[in-house]
C-alpha cells in the first residue's frame, strides 16, 4: 500500500530526514517510535503533503502511484488521512458542515455523485454511536474550546466518515488521559480490517497496549535505525532510547 | 459635485413650498438648508472622511423628485423579504410609501410613515420632542433633514412587547435614469418596551442610486431595541446610512451591520448613553469584492457609569475593494466602571485590496475597562492545510474558513429567519455549499 524510499527531507534548510524506508501492506499496523526532535511528526506531515516540507530525495509510493507533487487534497481523495497531534479550531464551520464538505469533495474527485442528507445523516449517527459521541457535538464549530481529549475523538470520528485506506495516527496518545486514550483507540481497532493500514507515531509505549503494531520502527535523526516485532515497544519502554543512541554511536 | 449641490439648493423652495410653512419641521428644515449650503458635501479634507470620497458618487446626474415610479407588485419584492417569519412591513418604493405592499399598525402602537405623523396634530407632541434631537448638524446630515419628509416612524409606548419584528425596505426603481433620495425615520421606544426592526435599501434599477438616510433611534428606560442593517444593494447603488441612537438608563440596544454589496457604502452610527446600566451593542460583517468600498464610522459616547459597549466588526475585501473602519469610543469622566470592548478583524484576499482601520479610544474615566483590538491578515495556513488534509481543495477550504470568520458573527442575530438569509447570502458569495445542521 505505501512504499517509502530513500526518503530525504527537510524544513526551512534543515535536514529531518535522512533516508527513510519503510513499507506497509494492507491490514497491517505499524508504530514508529522515537525520541522527541527525531523526525516522526515531519514523517507524517511529508506523506500527508504539508507544502513547508520539502522532500529532497528518494520517493513515496501509495497505491502504486508516486505522491510527489501531489496535493494534500488529492492524498485525501486516495484514501491518506492524518490524525493530527494538534488538530486545528476552525470557529463558525461546524463539525458536520466540514465532514460533509470534505466526504462530498472526496466523492466529486472520484467521479461519484454528492452523498443524499439522509444517507449523509445515517453514517454521522452510526460513527457517532460507534465512538459514542454526543450527536450534539457536531452542531458545534470544529474543535472551537474542545478539550484535548474531545479534540482527538473529533479526529478519529472524521476517520470513521472518511475510510481512509491508511490512517496515520501523530501522537494520538499526547494529552489524553486513560479513559480517553481508550475510546479513541477503541475507535480505531473498530475500523481496523484487512484492507486498511494504521501507522502510529508515539512517543510512549502506552498507546500500544490499546492499539496493538505489527511492526515496530525505531526514529533517530532522521533514520528508521531499528525495526521489529510489538515486543521492541515493551524493550523501548523498560530501556528508554538512550541504548539505542549507545548502540548507534558504538 | 458643486453641480448636484446647487440644484439640490435650488430644489428646496420648490420642494418646501408644497408643505405646511407653519410647522415646527419648516423651521428646522430651512435652518437645516443652510448649514448644509455651508457645510456641503463632505470631502476627503475632513478627518471623518480621510478614506472615503463621494467625488464619483455625486458625479452622476440624479434625479432628486423621480417623475415615474415603477408599480410593483409582492412577487417583485418577495425574495428581499424576511418572507418566513410574520412581520409588520414599511415598504417604500422610490422614497414614497407604498400601502398595497405594507403591513402596518395604529394599534397600541403606531408603525407607520413619518409623512403621516408630520402632518397629524395628535403627533405633534412627539415631533416637537424628538424629531431632529440627536440628529448631528453637519453637511450631509441636515441635507437629509432639510428634504425630511417620508420614512418610517415607529412609536411604541410603554411596556410594550412588539408581537413580530418590523421591515423596513425601501426600493428604488429608476426606470430610465439615475435617482437620489432621503429617507428619514424615527423610532421612538417606550419605557420597558422592545422592538424588532429589520432595514434593507434595495435598488431594483439598472441605473445609478444615491441614498442619504438618516435614523433617529430612542431607547427609553428599560427598552430593548434589536436592529438589524441589510445592506446588500447591486453594485450601482451607493448609500450613505446617518444613524443616531439616544439611549437612558438600563436600556439595551443592539445593531448588527451586513454590508455585503453596493457600490459605495458608507455607515455613521453615533450611540449615546444618557444613563447607568445601558448595554450597547454593534456588530458587522463586511464582505466585499471588485472596486466596492465600505466605511463604518462609529461612535460610542459613554456619559455615565456602570455601562457596556460592545462591538465587534469583521470584514473580508478582495479585489480592489476597500474597506474602513473608524470606531471612536469616548468615556467620559463621570462614566467610572465602564466596559467598553472593541474588534476589528480584517482578512484581505488580494494584493489589491485595502482596509483602513483606525480605533479612537478617549477616555476621561479612571475604573474602566477598554480594550480594542485590530488585526488585518491573510487565512491561517495551518487551518488551510488541516482542511485540504480532508480531501477539501484549496479553492473550497479558503471560502470554507472565510465563511468561518464571518459566521461567527452571526451567532448573537436574535431572529433565526434573518441568521439564515445572511447565512445564505454568506456561503453564495463565498461559493461555500453550507446545509444542514443536526
Amino acid at each position: 500500500m505505501l512504499e517509502i524510499k530513500n526518503l530525504h527531507a527537510k524544513v526551512e534548510e534543515k535536514d529531518i530526514l535522512k533516508g527513510i524506508n519503510l513499507e506497509i501492506k494492507p491490514g497491517e499496523i505499524h508504530a514508529i517510535m522515537g525520541p522527541n526532535g527525531s523526525g516522526k511528526s515531519t514523517l507524517a506531515s511529508v506523506i500527508t503533503g504539508k507544502e513547508e516540507y520539502e522532500m529532497t530525495d528518494g520517493q513515496i509510493i501509495f497505491e502504486n502511484e508516486n505522491l510527489e507533487d501531489i496535493s494534500p487534497e488529492e492524498r485525501a481523495h486516495k484514501g491518506i488521512f492524518m490524525s493530527f497531534q494538534y488538530p486545528i479550531e476552525i470557529p463558525g464551520v461546524t463539525t458536520t458542515n466540514f465532514i460533509k464538505t470534505a466526504i462530498n469533495e472526496t466523492r466529486k474527485a472520484q467521479g461519484e455523485k454528492e452523498m443524499s442528507a439522509k444517507d449523509m445523516l445515517q453514517k454521522l449517527r452510526e460513527k457517532c454511536d460507534l465512538l459514542d459521541i454526543d450527536q450534539k457535538f457536531l452542531s458545534r464549530s470544529i474543535n472551537d474550546g474542545f478539550s484535548g481529549g474531545e479534540k482527538k475523538r473529533n479526529e478519529i470520528f472524521q476517520m470513521a466518515m472518511l475510510e481512509p485506506k491508511l490512517a496515520i495516527l501523530d501522537e494520538t496518545d499526547s494529552g489524553l488521559d486513560i479513559d480517553a486514550l481508550k475510546i479513541v483507540a477503541n475507535g480505531v481497532n473498530k475500523l481496523k480490517s484487512k484492507d486498511n493500514a494504521v501507522l502510529v507515531i508515539t512517543h510512549y509505549q502506552r498507546l500500544l497496549d490499546h492499539i496493538v503494531p505489527d511492526f515496530v520502527h525505531v526514529l533517530f535523526d532522521g533514520k528508521i535505525v531499528k525495526s521489529g516485532g510489538k515486543e521492541l515497544a515493551f524493550e523501548l519502554e523498560e530501556k528508554g532510547y538512550d541504548w539505542i543512541k549507545e548502540k548507534i554511536k558504538s | 459635485m458643486t453641480q448636484l449641490k446647487e440644484k439640490l439648493l435650488s430644489s428646496f423652495i420648490a420642494f418646501e413650498d408644497q408643505k405646511n410653512i407653519d410647522s415646527y419641521v419648516h423651521g428646522i428644515r430651512t435652518k437645516a438648508i443652510k448649514t448644509f449650503e455651508k457645510e456641503g458635501f463632505p470631502t476627503k479634507k475632513l478627518e471623518n472622511w480621510k478614506y472615503t470620497s463621494l467625488k464619483k458618487t455625486l458625479n452622476y446626474d440624479y434625479k432628486l423628485f423621480p417623475s415615474e415610479t415603477k408599480a410593483l407588485e409582492f412577487k417583485d419584492i418577495k425574495k428581499y423579504l424576511i418572507d418566513d417569519v410574520e412581520s409588520y412591513k414599511i415598504i417604500f418604493v422610490d422614497g414614497k410609501y407604498s400601502s398595497h405592499l405594507s403591513e402596518t399598525t395604529h394599534d397600541g402602537m403606531d408603525i407607520c410613515i413619518l409623512s403621516s405623523a408630520l402632518n397629524q396634530s395628535k403627533y405633534d407632541l412627539l415631533i416637537e420632542n424628538y424629531f431632529d434631537k440627536i440628529s448631528k448638524k453637519d453637511g450631509i446630515t441636515s441635507l437629509n433633514t432639510a428634504f425630511s419628509s417620508e420614512g418610517s416612524f415607529i412609536h411604541i409606548p410603554k411596556n410594550v412587547q412588539v408581537d413580530k419584528p418590523i421591515q423596513v425596505i425601501y426600493f428604488s426603481t429608476g426606470k430610465n435614469e439615475s435617482v437620489f433620495y432621503q429617507p428619514r425615520n424615527l423610532i421612538i421606544v417606550g419605557e420597558n418596551s422592545q422592538v424588532e426592526i429589520i432595514e434593507r435599501h434595495q435598488s431594483l434599477s439598472e441605473n445609478s442610486v444615491l441614498v442619504n438616510s438618516v435614523s433617529e433611534i430612542y431607547c427609553n428606560v428599560r427598552s430593548v431595541v434589536k436592529h438589524y442593517k441589510i445592506q446588500n444593494d447591486k453594485t450601482n447603488a451607493s448609500l450613505i446610512d446617518n444613524t443616531f441612537v439616544s439611549q437612558e438608563r438600563n436600556s439595551d440596544y443592539s445593531l448588527h451591520t451586513f454590508s455585503l454589496g453596493g457600490e459605495l457604502t458608507r455607515n455613521n452610527l453615533s450611540i449615546i448613553q444618557n444613563g447607568e446600566r445601558i448595554e450597547s451593542t454593534i456588530n458587522g460583517i463586511t464582505i466585499i469584492g471588485s472596486n466596492q468600498h465600505v466605511d463604518h464610522n462609529t461612535l460610542i459616547h459613554h456619559k455615565k457609569p456602570n455601562c457596556n459597549s460592545y462591538q465587534d466588526y469583521k470584514g473580508i475585501f478582495g479585489d480592489n475593494s476597500v474597506g474602513v473602519f473608524n470606531g471612536q469610543v469616548m468615556v467620559e469622566k463621570e462614566a467610572q466602571k465602564t466596559n467598553a470592548f472593541q474588534a476589528n478583524n480584517n482578512v484581505l484576499t488580494s494584493d489589491k485590496a485595502t482596509i483602513n482601520t483606525k480605533p479612537q479610544l478617549e477616555i476621561f474615566a479612571d475604573d474602566v475597562k477598554c480594550s480594542h483590538g485590530c488585526t488585518v491578515g491573510q487565512l491561517d495556513q495551518n487551518a488551510l492545510f488541516y482542511l485540504r488534509s480532508r480531501g477539501i481543495p484549496e479553492k473550497e477550504a479558503t471560502a470554507l474558513l472565510m465563511y468561518g470568520f464571518a459566521n461567527k458573527v452571526l451567532g448573537s442575530v436574535g431572529i433565526p429567519q434573518v441568521k439564515n438569509r445572511i447565512n445564505d447570502i454568506i456561503a453564495k458569495k463565498l461559493g461555500v455549499k453550507i446545509g444542514f445542521d443536526i
